[in-house]
């Protein structure tokens, strides 16, 4: 899924962004004020960089009173970490090499 | 937060092999033969073995011969260690041989499974880091 990766690679390209989801990651929820206070950004920066990470599903939100948390959606990654897709290539290739070595072995 | 969550996955690739089951089986189990299509190793027909197959890029599998019916059937472990969760893998490889009318359907399953969680959240403080810092570079030359 091409369009996954892409959306995933460019939201998690950003210094920023890539900081902020992993506190998320490290430390479990947090608020947007929690999240400005060590981010040296300001807090409608900081909102706008969670925004772009919920767009690409690296973070849900939680409100809570006039409180919005945010959490790490780590199953968002599965796409780029998919051992599965990496293996079948793999053995696609052995099996290529198998069938020239079976070749070989009949003359 | 979950820290963990274990997920088993597995890959299937099949193939239709023009050759017969007996000699798809040598090339399955004889170690000369073994390295030329896939790694280097010291497998032995003889469940229990444990064996390494040692790749091109310097890794090494650690591997235990689980069952083998000749010609038919041969599975084996297919575990890679790793400090980083994000790399290792523990994992078993199956391949089963059923004869055809024009030579041998090979199947080949490897499940096995991963720390997710773990794995995605070792990524995201090591690996991740340096990897989306070169990436970023890339991105910003398509911009």
């Amino acid at each position: 899924m091409p369009n996954t990766h892409d959306v995933l690679f460019r939201t998690l390209s950003d210094p920023t962004r890539r900081a902020l989801f992993e506190r998320l990651c490290r430390e479990g929820e947090q608020t947007v004020g929690a999240l400005t206070a060590e981010a040296g950004i300001s807090q409608p920066a900081v909102s706008k960089h969670l925004g772009l990470l919920k767009r690409a599903g690296l973070v849900r939100e939680r409100r809570e009173g006039r409180q919005t948390h945010y959490n790490a959606q780590l199953s968002a990654l599965a796409p780029l970490i998919d051992w599965t897709s990496q293996m079948t290539g793999f053995w696609q290739s052995r099996f290529n090499a198998l069938e020239d070595l079976l070749k070989r072995m009949d003359q | 937060m979950n820290d963990t969550s274990t997920e088993t996955l597995s890959v299937v690739v099949e193939r239709e092999i023009p050759f017969p089951p007996e000699k798809l089986w040598r090339a399955l189990t004889q170690p000369h033969l073994i390295e030329e299509w896939l790694m280097k190793n010291d497998f032995k027909s003889v469940v229990g073995h444990r064996f390494n197959l040692r790749g091109e890029w310097g890794g090494v599998l650690d591997c235990e011969v689980l069952a083998i019916e000749p010609h038919r059937m041969l599975s084996y472990t297919w575990d890679f260690a790793h400090d980083d969760a994000a790399y290792a893998l523990k994992s078993v490889v199956t391949f089963t041989l059923t004869p055809t009318s024009s030579g041998t359907h090979l199947r080949m399953e490897q499940s096995g499974f991963r720390k997710t969680q773990k794995q995605a959240c070792g990524g995201a403080r090591a690996g991740w880091q340096k990897f989306f810092a070169n990436l970023e570079q890339v991105v910003a030359r398509i911009d």
